[in-house]
Formats: structure tokens, C-alpha cells, sequence
């Protein structure tokens, strides 16, 4: 693939559960190097979007192309991290240094019956100093803050040198006064290691400086563009995306099977 | 009595088994502990009393598999028990534990009946319930050598793996680790070593040598390294401890060794109140 090339290209994607459509016609490009948010109210279609994208769930209609290659297609998952919701729902009490959690993100790379090499120990602790850790690499991870725990599993998730970094709600578990420099950390690593990110959230006022794409999700996708010019959206346009209005909205642009 | 391990067979028999499983006991429980099924120990061991039960029934009754040895009935029992608590687990996905007292009870009905029709053992029986230091013969330390083999070279090639399984086993299965085998090969581990262990510290005692010197090394370990590490030291000094005092004072060897570990457990509970004035979250989570 060349640099220009996509990292994610969805076209015409719709997705139901049972009766309820949860996602129609949803066209949404990621061009490389992005840090998009995916911004939208609790039911809004977030996750099964992330669930799509990370092969979780079988396409029904439309397409999702990874890194150039059709999601059927695609094979190499090593170059997408995942951080999920519940990533921050372990047992807090586990014995495992920060070290430990994030060397077991190479698991799958190295391979079974195969052990950490010189230079797996170097990227462990590259993946460390990256998440700003580097300080607490031998602490328990029952021992840091909530926010701190979730740089842990980012950390994890990048040792793998993905490409591609997907967040689910990263801010859930972080106290107020740390999401601020949370969101300034993911903006680093966008910056300096190039590294895409894809992050899903519902707490939209914080995070348009940092983020250089939004996408505003409810069930259909009703925006999605530069940061800049989401932020001069109106306010009862916000109102549409998060209101009850869009019901209305969503029978007049239903759309039948092509 | 180091004169009288190098006159016994019978004493260097124990000692070396107790060795033995005062390292992989442990070590199998930190994996156990941590992955919050402390009790399929309690449950594969009753199930492992009922092969050891009907191991010495057929022998009494009917004079068959008279030359077997009953480690081998017992450990039979355990494995095809380990199989049934996994193929429960899966049934019943939203009540897991639910398995281990079902197989638990199982295993003592099971074990019950065989006990009546043989219209009881000999003291034999009393030494599998708290381990006996005279009953381990030389095929004993063998088999418990070959298991612990196994055992310890499955856990250094399958260490990542089985960290990644224990530590977060959603993310083990999204990245496609081959979760079903490891834990089929980690429980059946656990169904070897629990039979192993029962000739020293007993049917009703097997458990707490998996889980006592966990439960103290976690306490004060930082890391998952040191845990196994604190775990087998722990581990270890109960059963050799265990066993020197219980043949002195001819005490049960199964009951010596885990009050020893309890000792230990309530010593590291004490220090670490002692020592650490930031509140620490490190014991196993409520």
C-alpha cells in the first residue's frame, strides 16, 4: 500500500440486530496519520461500528476496506491495537508488574513455545516511555490511578507496533483532572510515532483541540470532518445528533436493500 | 532423622515427593489463584478420593488390579473430573462456579459408596485423607517426577500464554491465542498434580499447598515473576518444614505442613500491615 492509501475506507455500511437498525448507510474514510473521534450518545451505533471494523461482527451490508485489502480479506490484525471499554474491569488486585501487562501484548507476535528476545525487551520499555510510565514499569498495576491503568493496556496494545490504535471510551475509568493531559498523551503519539488513532467517546466538549477528525454518529453519520469545522457547527445541530428529533429523521432516510 | 533419611527408603521416598511437590503445587496455584478458581483444587481432589477408593475396592472385592497402584485410578479420576467441571463451566456460563461444588459432591458420593461396598479399608484410607510419609513407595516418587517434568517444562514454554490467560482472558481470545487449548492443558495439569500431591499432604489438605503459599506471596510479591517465586519458597518451606516436625513429634504430616503454611500466610498479613503506611491494594480483590 502507498501512504496515501486509506487506513479505513467504509462504504454504504449498515448493520441490524434483530429488527433494529443500528447503523444505515454509513461512508466514512480514515485517511492515514488521522486522529478521528467517533462522537455520539450511549445506542448510537459506536461499538458495533468498532466491533465491524475489528472483524467481531459479519458485515450485512456494505463494505469495510482495512489498509487497502477487503475486511474479508484482511489478515494482518497485528497492525491494529484495540483498547476496549472493559480493558479497565481487570481484577486490580492480579499480581502483575506494569512491565509484565505490557510485555503479554506481544504474546501472539512471538509465538507459542518461543520466548522475549533483547529486542522485545527494548520495545516493551519503548512502548512504556511512549504511554509516559516509565517511572512506574515495576509497580503493580493494582497501584496506579485509574488513568494510569489505561495507559497500561495502551501501552499493551502499541508494543505490537500497530499501525492503527482503536480506543473504545479510553476516558471512562480517568478522573476529571486527568483527562486533559490523557488526551494530550494520544495526540503525542499521533504526532511523534505517526501511529493512527480511532477513538470512540460520548464526552465530546473535551476533546475537539486534540483530535484532527470528528465523526458524529446516530445510527446515521451526520458529520464528519475536520476538527476546525466542528466546531463551528450550531448548537441545535449538536441537539439534532444527540435529540429525539432524530427518530423523525431516521424513517424519511431509511434506505432499502440496493 | 538425616541420619535416618539415608537408612529409610521409606523417608527419602517422602522427602524427595515432598520436594517435588512443594514446587509445582505452588507453582500450578499461583496460575489457580490468580485466575480465581482456588476451589477446583477442593473439587478435583475429592474426585481423585473416589478413584483412590474404588482402586482399593476392586483390589479387596475382587482381587483384580491387585498389583495397580491406586495413584494411578486416582489420577484417572481427577482428569476425567477436570474435563466434566470444564464441560460444566461451559454449560452453565453465567453461574461458572456452580461446576466445583458438583463436582465436589460427586466426587465424595462417588467415593462414599465405593468406601461402604468395600465395608471400609484398612488404615490405608486415613493416610490418602492426611498424607502419610511412610506410605509413598518408589513408584510413587517416580510417577510424581515424571508429572512435575511435565509439568514444569509446560509451564516455561506456555508461561506467556498462560499469563496472558490468566491475566485477561478476553484479550488472550481477541488476539487470537488458542485459549481453548492452554487452559485444556493447564487444568489437566492441575488434575496430575493435585493426585501427585494427595500421597504427602493428603486428600483434604491438597488444596491449601496450591493455595496458602499463593495467598501469603501475593501479599508482599511485586509482580508475577515474584509471585511464583514467593509462592514456592513458601510452598516448600511448609512441606519440608511440615514433614521434619511431623516425624519427630509424630504428628500428621498433611496437617503439620499447612498449619506451617498458615503460619506463613499469617506472618506476611502481619508485616505487610507493619511495614507499608500508603494504602496498597494488593491482596486478592474482595
Amino acid at each position: 500500500m502507498n501512504a496515501t492509501q486509506p487506513i479505513i475506507e467504509i462504504d454504504d455500511l449498515s448493520f441490524h440486530y434483530e429488527k433494529e437498525n443500528v447503523l444505515e448507510n454509513i461512508q466514512l474514510t480514515i485517511p492515514m496519520g488521522a486522529f478521528l473521534a467517533v462522537v455520539g450518545p450511549n445506542g448510537s451505533g459506536k461499538s458495533t461500528l468498532l466491533k465491524l471494523i475489528l472483524g467481531l461482527l459479519k458485515l450485512q451490508r456494505g463494505s469495510i476496506r482495512l489498509f487497502g485489502e477487503d475486511i474479508h480479506r484482511f489478515k494482518d490484525w497485528q497492525q491494529i491495537g484495540f483498547v476496549s471499554q472493559k480493558a479497565n474491569s481487570f481484577n486490580s488486585g492480579f499480581p502483575a508488574t506494569v512491565y509484565e501487562v505490557v510485555s503479554s501484548g506481544l504474546t501472539k507476535k512471538i509465538g507459542m513455545f518461543k520466548f522475549l528476545r533483547a529486542e522485545d525487551h527494548r520495545k516493551i520499555k519503548a512502548a512504556i516511555d511512549s504511554v509516559g510510565l516509565n517511572e512506574y514499569r515495576n509497580r503493580n498495576i493494582g497501584q496506579l490511578s485509574g488513568g494510569q491503568q489505561q495507559r497500561v493496556f495502551i501501552a499493551r496494545a502499541l508494543v505490537s507496533e500497530p499501525k492503527l490504535l482503536i480506543l473504545d471510551e479510553p476516558t471512562v475509568g480517568v478522573d476529571a483532572q486527568n483527562v486533559q493531559s490523557f488526551y494530550e498523551m494520544l495526540a503525542h503519539l499521533n504526532k511523534e510515532r505517526g501511529i493512527t488513532l480511532l477513538l470512540v467517546t460520548h464526552d465530546i466538549g473535551t476533546i475537539s483541540d486534540k483530535v484532527s477528525h470528528v465523526a458524529c454518529l446516530n445510527k446515521f453519520l451526520h458529520f464528519h470532518g475536520k476538527s476546525e469545522e466542528f466546531e463551528q457547527l450550531q448548537i441545535n445541530d449538536m441537539s439534532q445528533i444527540y435529540g429525539h428529533d432524530v427518530h423523525l429523521l431516521s424513517h424519511e432516510h431509511h434506505h432499502e436493500g440496493v | 532423622m538425616i541420619k535416618d533419611i539415608f537408612q529409610f527408603e521409606f523417608l527419602q521416598n517422602a522427602f524427595l515427593t515432598g520436594m517435588i511437590i512443594g514446587v509445582i503445587a505452588p507453582l500450578l496455584g499461583v496460575f489457580i489463584v490468580v485466575r480465581r478458581l482456588s476451589l477446583i483444587a477442593d473439587a478435583l481432589s475429592h474426585v481423585t478420593l473416589a478413584g483412590i477408593a474404588a482402586s482399593l475396592l476392586l483390589e479387596k472385592k475382587f482381587l483384580v488390579m491387585s498389583g495397580l497402584n491406586p495413584l494411578y485410578m486416582g489420577m484417572a479420576f481427577s482428569v476425567t473430573g477436570s474435563l466434566f467441571i470444564e464441560k460444566l463451566r461451559t454449560v452453565y456460563k453465567h453461574y461458572q462456579e456452580l461446576a466445583i461444588p458438583i463436582i465436589l459432591s460427586g466426587g465424595i458420593g462417588l467415593g462414599a459408596i465405593f468406601i461402604s461396598l468395600a465395608d471400609g479399608f484398612n488404615t490405608d484410607l486415613f493416610g490418602y485423607l492426611f498424607g502419610s510419609v511412610s506410605a509413598v513407595s518408589r513408584a510413587d516418587l517416580y510417577t510424581i517426577l515424571f508429572i512435575s517434568a511435565f509439568v514444569i517444562i509446560a509451564i516455561i514454554l506456555l508461561y506467556k500464554e498462560l499469563f496472558l490467560l490468566s491475566f485477561d482472558e478476553e484479550h488472550a481470545k481477541a488476539s487470537g491465542i488458542a485459549v481453548k487449548s492452554i487452559h485444556f492443558i493447564f487444568i489437566i495439569m492441575v488434575a496430575l498434580v493435585i493426585a501427585a500431591s494427595m500421597r504427602i499432604v493428603g486428600i483434604l489438605l491438597v488444596s491449601s499447598l496450591m493455595t496458602l503459599p499463593v495467598a501469603a506471596s501475593i501479599r508482599i510479591a511485586k509482580g508475577f515473576k515474584e509471585t511464583i517465586f514467593y509462592s514456592v519458597l513458601f510452598g516448600e518451606t511448609s512441606v519440608l518444614g511440615g514433614l521434619l516436625i511431623s516425624y519427630y513429634l509424630d504428628l500428621a504430616p498433611g496437617g503439620t505442613i499447612v498449619m506451617i503454611a498458615v503460619v506463613i500466610l499469617v506472618v506476611t498479613i502481619g508485616l505487610k500491615k507493619i511495614s507499608s503506611s500508603r494504602p496498597v491494594n494488593n491482596g486478592v480483590k474482595s
